[in-house]
């Protein structure tokens, strides 16, 4: 089969099993979509902004474990990508970017929309590639989806030059079955002496905690976790990004840790003898001060990232491994001991967490007359039956979302973790309904976060995704105005967001359907007839308090024992 | 503490601005850098010397085995090894100095390869401190220009750094 670069990009996606690319034409790739426009196996999704189309992939791949895929042209097609990029980079997700690069002749030369992307991008992509001849392209899509899926996931770079896909110049294609690259094996195990070092550790524990992260959601490994978590009776604290990988609504799980944890989650941190780290980073919106974190306990840290381990903090058993084959050995050697846990000590520990529990930390005016973001979040669950894909924006609604919506399934909670990227959520939702045409999609959304991508109503229109948006509209950066109450004695500066749009117009106008909803009596009425909209996008603007803060809080650089719980309340 | 760290990665362009970027954008710091293709030409070997308490070098060395070019690694501070570092100074040496900077040559074993009426090309291998002694024994105002390699290393004993 004699093929041209453009078609041999075409073909190799195929062969990757692509379904869907996120995309935005330009003069650089034009040779591409012109073999794109003549087949149909992989669906071109055209978006408004290249943000959109790298947050769309990273949605794609964060809901389904797949690799998401984006198209961008040179130049600013490039740089608008980038900011997606790096969300899907902090995050660890499987993403290939194709960007198209000006002729290789004129590299160099400072030609018409070129800019040096391998270079802008090399610091936020797990690999990037320049491919300089038509015969490379197999090969170097082959490495580069290997790349993005294995080991620890991440976005990787394809820049193409407009004349490797010259569509004159023909080759014979065919893909490689098996890559081989000597410099790169992702560990496939976790070494067993150090897995039994662990088992043995955590039976003698006394005050056991399992923290949990997003390396457990990303390797799918739910099922191992609950079994071992279930198994020792332990209990257990996720990260925002390990949300879903152990149900939110089990009796064992203490809620989120860290910032904006629960009381009871940074209470058994700061007091526990054997912290079992599974697929987290120890990040500092976790740790707090890393000098009073988790003070008297020894440390165990499983993650596939070496780079990881004993990154920020120090740990004792380090376990290099994929999550689940380590989650799976630490269940068959629990198994072969014979070995039970502590049973009047670890009775005594859930005693104390019980008591901690009491402090009813999420506890938020419920008789409120305006409504409470808290408020609009559990409505979500309820008309939801906490059964709904939930796309975030960063934020307060964000964190009210990951407190609220107790996820029981994972791959249900995403959003931008660890770059924070205001603009996600909507686009994130549209690579979510792509992957999952039938299910419901709420995207939890700010009024200041939605204008970053809100371009993005259009792209819905035309290919009819469904999404509930729930804007928590609270008139300010809500998580800015709350750090300026905090810190700067409420000087606000700069974090109002004046002259909004009438969203519901806005939302009409795009052909979708507006609602505004002010009252917490209608809130659930208006949500329901949202979610049985079923092939209609509908913007919910809910007017909210304006001056809700995010509790509990950790002050940045605080130990877990340090929490404000409540407006006004002193540290506890 | 002083590292220096033996570096096997992918002889491909953009390999070696992977690891400077490494460098510049986690703050770590890097005194010296020499690479060159080896005799394998699909093989580039890098000898890198940086400074850092034993988490940083513990961090420098995982996130540099994180790169995908990079092949294989090894700390040669972790045992015995042996530096070389190549410098080639031009000295002034005119009438009445050329004998006394002849004779400095001579007690460091160096070499000279250019002369002109004026000047002398020295070529000096060593460890980086006997350079360093070098290049204040000549005097300040009698160094005209100085070129150094950077370090190179390689461990004592039977083991190679091979893939
Ligand atoms: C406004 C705001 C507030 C925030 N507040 C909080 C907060 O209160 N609490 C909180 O927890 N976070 C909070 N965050 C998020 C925070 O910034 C980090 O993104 C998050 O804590 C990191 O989660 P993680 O440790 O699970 O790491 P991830 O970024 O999910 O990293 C996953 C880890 O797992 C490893 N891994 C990947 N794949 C595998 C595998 N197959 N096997 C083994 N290991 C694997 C990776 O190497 C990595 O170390 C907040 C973010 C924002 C924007
Ligand atoms: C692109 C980008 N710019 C700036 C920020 C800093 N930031 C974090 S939260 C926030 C305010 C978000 O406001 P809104 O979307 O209304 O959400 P709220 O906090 O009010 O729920 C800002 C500006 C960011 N995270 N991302
Ligand atoms: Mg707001």
């Amino acid at each position: 089969m004699e093929l041209s670069g453009a078609e041999i990009v075409i073909q190799c996606l195929k062969e990757e099993g692509v379904e869907f690319i996120f995309g935005y034409p330009g003069g650089a790739v034009l040779h591409i979509y012109d073999a794109l426009f003549s087949q149909q196996d992989v669906q071109h999704i055209l978006v408004r902004h290249e943000q959109g189309a790298t947050h769309a992939a990273d949605g794609y791949a964060r809901s389904t474990g797949k690799p998401g895929v984006a198209l961008v042209t040179s130049g600013p097609g490039a740089t608008n990508a980038v900011t997606g990029i790096a969300t899907a980079y902090m995050d660890s997700i499987p993403m290939v970017v194709l960007t198209g690069q000006v002729p290789s002749p004129f590299i160099g030369s400072d030609a018409f929309q070129e800019v040096d992307t391998v270079g802008i991008t090399r610091p936020c992509v797990k690999h990037n590639f320049l491919i300089k001849n038509v015969h490379d392209i197999a090969a170097t899509f082959r490495k580069a989806f290997y790349l993005a899926t294995s080991g620890r996931p991440g976005p990787v770079v394809i820049d193409i030059p407009k004349d490797v896909t010259d569509p004159n110049v023909k080759i014979p294609f065919s893909y490689p079955k098996k890559i081989k690259m000597r410099s790169y094996n992702p560990v496939a195990k976790g070494h067993l002496g150090q897995i039994r070092r662990a088992i043995e550790l955590m039976l003698n524990a006394e005050r056991p905690v399992f923290y949990t992260g997003g390396g457990v959601v990303l390797d799918d490994a739910s099922k191992q976790l609950v079994d071992l978590v279930r198994k020792l009776g332990y209990p257990i604290t996720s990260t925002l990004m390990g949300l879903g990988a152990y149900p939110g609504s089990d009796k064992q799980f203490l809620g989120m840790l860290g910032m904006h944890g629960t009381y009871e989650a940074n209470m058994a941190m700061h007091e526990t003898d054997v912290l079992i780290a599974i697929g987290a980073r120890f990040d500092d919106r976790v740790t707090g001060q890393v000098a009073s974190f988790c003070p008297n306990a020894t440390i165990i840290h499983v993650d596939i990232d070496p780079s990881s381990i004993s990154k920020n903090v120090r740990v004792d058993v380090p376990i290099v491994g994929p999550v689940k084959k380590v989650l799976s050995d630490m269940l068959g050697v629990l198994d072969e001991s014979g070995g039970e846990p502590k049973s009047a000590a670890l009775k005594r520990w859930w005693k104390q967490i019980d008591e901690w529990r009491g402090a009813d930390c999420l506890k938020y005016d419920r008789n409120s007359k305006i409504i409470k973001p808290q408020f609009a979040v559990e409505t979500l669950h309820r008309v939801t039956k906490g059964d709904a894909f939930v796309a975030s924006d960063v934020g307060q609604h964000q964190m009210f979302a990951a407190q609220f919506y107790q996820f029981d399934k994972p791959r249900r909670w995403i959003n931008s973790g660890g770059l924070g990227t205001m603009g996600f959520g909507l686009p994130a939702g549209m690579g979510i309904q792509m992957a999952h045409p039938q299910a419901e999609v709420a995207v939890v959304t700010g009024e200041a976060s939605i204008q970053m991508c809100i371009q993005e109503l259009a792209t819905c229109k035309q290919y009819n995704l469904p999404l509930k948006i729930m804007l928590l509209n609270n008139g300010y950066m809500g998580m800015v105005r709350q750090w300026q109450e905090f810190f700067y004695d409420g000087r606000y500066s700069h974090s109002y967001v004046d002259s909004l749009p009438d969203f519901v117009k806005l939302a009409e106008s795009y052909g979708h359907v507006g609602m505004k909803i002010e009252k917490p009596e209608d809130l659930e009425g208006a949500m329901k007839e949202a979610f049985g909209m079923k092939d209609r996008l509908v913007f919910m603007d809910v007017v909210i308090d304006p001056a809700e803060n995010v509790y509990p809080m950790i002050e940045a650089g605080k130990g877990h024992h340090e929490m404000y719980l409540s407006p006004g309340s002193e540290l506890v | 503490m002083r590292h220096i760290i033996s570096i096997l990665l992918e002889n491909e362009s953009g390999a070696l601005s992977r690891v400077a970027g490494l460098f510049s954008a986690r703050g770590y710091n890097i005194e010296s850098l020499t690479v060159a293709p080896t005799e394998d030409a699909t093989l580039s070997r890098m000898t890198l010397v940086t400074r850092g308490d034993e988490a940083i070098i513990e961090q420098i060395t995982k996130q540099l085995n994180k790169l995908v070019e990079v092949v294989k690694l090894l700390d040669l501070s972790d045992g015995p090894h042996i530096e070389r570092e190549m410098m080639m100074i031009k000295l002034k040496a005119e009438n009445g100095q050329r004998d006394e900077v002849l004779r400095l040559v001579e007690i460091f074993r160096g070499k000279v390869v250019d002369v002109t009426d004026t000047t002398f090309v020295v070529e000096l291998t060593g460890k980086s401190a006997k350079l360093d002694a070098f290049i204040k024994a000549a005097q300040e105002e009698s160094v005209v220009e100085v070129v150094r390699s950077g370090p190179l290393g390689i461990a004592r004993g039977s083991k190679g750094l091979k893939l």
